[in-house]
């Protein structure tokens, strides 16, 4: 694979607990290529989520490499992180994590106005346009539903257009129905905008729908990830 | 509803410990222990003053009599009534030492007494030796002792010979205890004790001279004070006497006592009300995490009342909890620090475990707490089990059902009545209270307003751009925000420190700022009618003497006014507490405006005539025509108000409320005073000179008698900032629960945001900004509300202008911001150091 978007070398990550100290990933070592949809599967607790944090800088590799366009995350400060997401990342959970305080526009041009944008709320606004979200604007995440909530986490995430999309289980809170439309946005807006993603799912199915579909068990890559065609 | 259901489901849920109830706690316990401390303090003085009470007086009764000794009648009285009778004079003059050459003069208040002094005590010399020793002398010349304070002022040591008056005194010892001490109240010079007998060649107690008599009485066992206390206003009627006894020896006192402590009670009151928004945030809170269990609870089929009683149950205990530790604190504290207080007190104080101010405490401390929890417990009734499918969508302001409306309002209504009747003031209560509850309803709309400008702000175009400060706007403007809480918690506190500041400011600066362009610099007392031509062409000759100004002063008391009790025509007032000084004049004072009737002819000889200070006569409701009996040395004068006139009392010249014409008062002994006006730099040559050629007169300097009063009231000013501190302290208190309760939604926000791309100092901007922003409010509220009440008792109760002090005002401001902003930053560490993955996958 030429020029990897993510490249991780025997990534390691260790947290202590109450019970003591548990390693959750065991030296993981995959590349993503620039626009390729990568599916993170596997079973509870098996470390998805937690790879998906080191690829985004949210959580800190205890050894191993990192390294996401070109920028080795192991060697960054927490606020170059913060910098470097604002500029290349989107990120996108189960929880959707909208901040409560703020309106829905509010929550999706705040990234925008992070990274310095002039017209944040214009283009803020278009998304939630485009997202079918135009008259919920003005409201609060405790005021609009389940799936309303993960449309605007969506328009927050692609809005700075993010050469990288980090989906960790985007429908795992939403009724079939509205998970269903959630991923035809994802992909549907991947799709428009050229970024690279990678998706945590429990949804065989859903992984079916990325280009290669990596597999972890207990902190370790089960095998090679298998891309799609080669199925 | 089954209590017992109820107790069962709260032992379970008090199982977890009181770890988030701290702030609860902490606001309670301080509350009730500034209340308990304050009404212990106030009690053991109480206490002291009415165990000590025959020796603070100085005897079971005291008969006081001004300008003059009792006569024959009225001294066979006395003698009459009582076992033994002991005779004091009273009187300022001044203490002259000669030392080679140069002549020390200081300001004194003299006390003459006889040989059966003290009835009760017993003074306490340095050298120790009993006071007759003492006054015996040595060498010929008779013996007195002196206040250690004046004793430093003048240089004397013991053995040492002054002069007071004409006649020399060998200081024998330094006055270290006066056993009647307390009861005299304010004195402008340090005291010093002789005998009467000593004074007969001093020249000192002229006829005319400004003294008083206090007759102390031995009574027989079991006297009954208040009908001795009948018999004697009956049988010596009209004798102008003022009655003292023991069932209050100082009443002085007493009464600044009871008043200082009501007031910081009420103080106390404010910082519970303050501690209350704490108490009512902290339920509140608490009972929001529990909005799960309580919905389970409704699920499996607890009735709305159970789970109301369960949690009411809980914070019962808490409350028990809480007000025992404010009980033990407030007990203690005085206790600790009575050395201190002691020190501070003129008189012996009861230190100890008091019951009484204990209870009162412990009540106000339960009504509030129920006061403050009933409406966040009310909300346990608006939980509904579908509140478990719906996430924490349930929130936002909703009224009580009206039962816990109309018990609020009791409960209310309860306290203030409790607190009208504990203190004894009903009116300062009632707008205390009524003060207190405007200023939480203000608070409560600036913090609405606060949020909705925010939002709107948040929402503007000119914020664009602006990340930190939109994001905080937002913030502050969003659901669920801390406003209300910190607004409501610093600005009481903030709002009681500004009135207290504006208070204080506008005393000293009515004395420190009016005076100085116009006062003079001494007050002289004591000119005899035969010194006085002399006295003025000596004064005038003086270099640096600017003006001169000088009356004939007599002394006496108001008694009847149109043939009727005064007291009982007017009610209280001032001008009939005690004698007044009244001068006569042939023509009005200089530069006296006479606002209604005329001035008497110089040459009028008619029956007496009263020329009233028309202010004091306003308030009393007094009109052109009323006939006053003044008693004046003894005897009743009945004069009519021929006119009223301005008098001007800010400038510390000569102002008389009452003058006569001259025909009616000039027969009867009297002094003249005087009012020099110099250049300060020739005033110690003046008091020299004028002290030297006429030793009987007393000169005041007035910067002096303006800094003793100063000191006082610098005195009261300190107490009452202690109780606006305290209060400031409870919220505090409350404002770093808010803090430390917003901390898990802040590290939330922060996880969020540096996902976003947020930066540490983006997000530490944005926090401290919006500290800044609730501070800011809570500030300029505290201003305008603090400045309000400080303007209402500036002008109302003290009768003076108010002037707006911007320093304090701006310190408030400056104090608020920084306050909200330590306390929201010394919560952002956790927020700005936790990783944002842990955070997000613990909420997940």
């Amino acid at each position: 694979m030429n020029d990897p978007v993510i490249a991780l070398t025997d990534a390691r990550l260790s947290l202590d607990g109450n019970a003591g100290r548990v390693d959750i990933l065991k030296g993981i070592t995959l590349n993503v290529a620039r626009g390729e949809t990568l599916g993170l599967v596997g079973p509870s607790g098996s470390g998805k989520s937690s790879l998906l944090m080191l690829m985004g800088g949210l959580e800190r590799a205890s050894a191993g490499r990192v390294v996401v366009l070109g920028q080795d995350f192991t060697a960054m400060g927490e606020d170059a992180l913060a910098r470097f997401r604002r500029q290349h990342m989107g990120v996108v959970f189960q929880s959707f994590h909208l901040i409560p305080t703020m309106t829905a526009l509010e929550n999706v041009a705040t990234p925008l106005e992070l990274a310095g944008v002039v017209d944040a709320f214009e283009r803020a606004e278009a998304e939630l346009d485009a997202m079918g979200l135009g008259s919920r604007s003005g409201h609060y995440p405790a005021q609009l539903s389940g799936g309303e909530q993960q449309r605007v986490a969506l328009a927050r995430a692609f809005a700075p257009r993010p050469d990288i999309l980090l989906a960790d289980e985007p429908t795992g809170n939403l009724d079939a129905t509205t998970g269903a439309a959630i991923m035809d946005l994802l992909f549907d807006l991947r799709d428009r905008h050229g970024s690279t993603l990678v998706l945590v799912t429990h949804d065989p199915q859903l992984a079916q729908r990325c280009d290669r579909v990596a597999r972890l068990v207990d902190g370790n890559l089960a095998d090679a990830p298998v891309a799609r065609a080669a199925e | 509803m089954s209590l017992r259901n109820a107790a069962r489901i709260a032992r379970r849920e008090l199982r977890g410990g009181l770890s988030g109830f701290r702030v609860f706690l902490a606001c309670l316990a301080l509350g009730v222990a500034a209340i308990a401390a304050v009404g212990s303090v106030r009690y053991s003085i109480e206490l002291g003053l009415a165990r000590e009470g025959a020796a603070i007086l100085g005897g079971d009764a005291e008969i006081e009599l001004t300008y003059r000794f009792a006569d024959d009648v009225e001294r066979a009285w006395m003698d009459s009534v009582a076992d033994e009778v002991s005779e004091i004079v009273d009187f300022r003059s001044m203490a002259v030492v000669d030392r080679g050459g140069v002549t020390e003069r200081g300001l004194t208040q003299i006390k003459a007494v006889d040989a059966t002094y003290p009835l009760y005590g017993q003074a306490l010399l340095d050298p120790a030796m009993p006071l007759n020793q003492a006054f015996a002398g040595r060498d010929g010349l008779p013996g007195a002792v002196m206040d250690p304070v004046l004793m430093g002022r003048l240089a004397l040591e013991t053995g040492a010979i002054f002069r007071l008056g004409e006649q020399d005194f060998v200081l024998m010892a330094a006055l270290v205890r006066e056993p009647d001490g307390a009861g005299g109240g304010f004195a402008l010079g340090p005291r010093t004790l002789v005998r009467t007998a000593d004074l007969g060649a001093s020249g000192l107690l002229e006829p005319g001279t400004l003294f008083e008599t206090e007759y102390r009485l031995r009574l027989p066992q079991g006297t009954d004070l208040a009908a001795l206390e009948q018999r004697a206003k009956a049988e010596l009627d009209g004798a102008g006497l003022r009655w003292r006894d023991s069932r209050n020896g100082a009443p002085g006192v007493a009464e600044f006592v009871d008043r200082l402590g009501a007031f910081l009670v009420l103080v106390g009151l404010a910082g519970l009300a303050v501690g209350g928004v704490g108490v009512s945030a902290a339920v509140r809170a608490y009972l929001e995490e529990k909005t799960g269990v309580i919905a389970t609870l409704k699920t499996l089929g607890a009735e709305t009342g159970t789970i109301f009683a369960a949690y009411a149950i809980q914070i019962g205990v808490l409350t028990i909890v809480g007000i025992v530790l404010g009980l033990i604190l407030g007990a203690i504290a005085p206790l600790a620090l009575a050395p201190l207080i002691e020190a501070q007190l003129p008189l012996p104080a009861v230190f100890g475990i008091h019951i009484r101010p204990l209870a009162e405490a412990a009540l106000y401390g339960v009504l509030a707490a129920i006061l403050f929890t009933l409406w966040p417990l009310a909300r346990t009734e608006q939980v509904r089990a579908a509140a478990l499918f719906r996430g924490a969508a349930q929130s936002g302001m909703q009224w009580p059902r009206w039962p816990y409306l109309i018990l609020s309002v009791i409960i209310f209504a309860l306290l203030i009545a409790l607190a009208a009747w504990f203190s004894g003031l009903m009116r300062l209560t009632l707008w205390s209270a009524l003060g207190l509850f405007a200023a939480f309803l203000t608070l409560l709309a600036v913090a609405w307003i606060t949020r909705r400008l925010a939002r709107r702000g948040a929402r503007t175009k000119v914020m664009r751009g602006r990340g930190a400060l939109r994001m905080a706007l937002g913030s502050v403007g969003g659901p669920g925000a801390e406003a209300a809480s910190v607004v409501l918690s610093l600005g009481l506190g903030l709002t009681v420190l500004a009135a207290v500041g504006q208070i204080d400011a506008n005393l000293r600066g009515a004395i420190a700022r009016d005076l100085p362009d116009v006062a003079p610099s001494y007050f002289v007392v004591d000119i005899q009618k035969d010194q006085m031509q002399e006295f003025l062409d000596r004064a005038k000759a003086e270099p640096g003497v600017v003006r001169i100004e000088s009356a004939p002063m007599l002394r006496g008391v108001i008694m009847q006014i149109n043939g009727r009790p005064a007291t009982e025509v007017i009610g209280e007032h001032w001008v009939l507490s005690g004698d007044r000084g009244i001068t006569y004049s042939d023509a009005p004072p200089t530069g006296a405006e006479i606002t209604a009737g005329v001035w008497w002819a110089s040459d009028y000889n008619g029956p007496p005539l009263i020329s009233f200070s028309a202010h004091e006569a306003e308030e009393m409701g007094l009109t052109l025509g009323d006939r006053l009996t003044v008693n004046v040395l003894g005897r009743d004068i009945e004069a009519t108000i021929s006119s009223f006139r301005n008098v001007d009392f800010s400038t510390a010249g000569i102002g008389f409320i009452l003058s006569m014409n001259p025909s009616a008062l000039a027969g009867a002994p009297h002094t003249n005073i005087a009012t020099i006006y110099a250049d300060p730099a020739s005033e110690a040559q003046l008091l020299r000179d004028l002290g030297t050629a006429f030793p009987n007169i007393t000169l005041i300097r007035v910067r002096d008698a303006i800094e003793r009063v100063s000191e006082v009231l610098s005195g009261i000013a300190a107490a009452t900032t202690y109780g606006a501190l305290a209060t400031l302290l409870t919220g505090l208190i409350v404002l770093i629960g808010a803090a430390a309760a917003g901390e898990r939604a802040r590290t939330y926000e922060a996880a969020i945001l540096k996902t976003l791309g947020a930066s540490r100092g983006f997000v530490l901007r944005n926090f401290a900004l919006r500290s800044a922003i609730l501070g800011l409010a809570s500030g300029l509220v505290a201003i305008l509300a603090g400045g309000l009440a400080g303007w209402g008792v500036t002008y109302f109760v003290m009768d003076t202008d108010f002037r707006f002090e911007p320093w304090s005002a701006l310190a408030i401001v400056i104090g608020g911001v920084l306050a909200t902003m330590l306390a929201g930053l010394a919560f952002a560490w956790r927020p700005l150091a936790t990783r944002p993955a842990r955070v997000l996958r613990t909420a997940e």
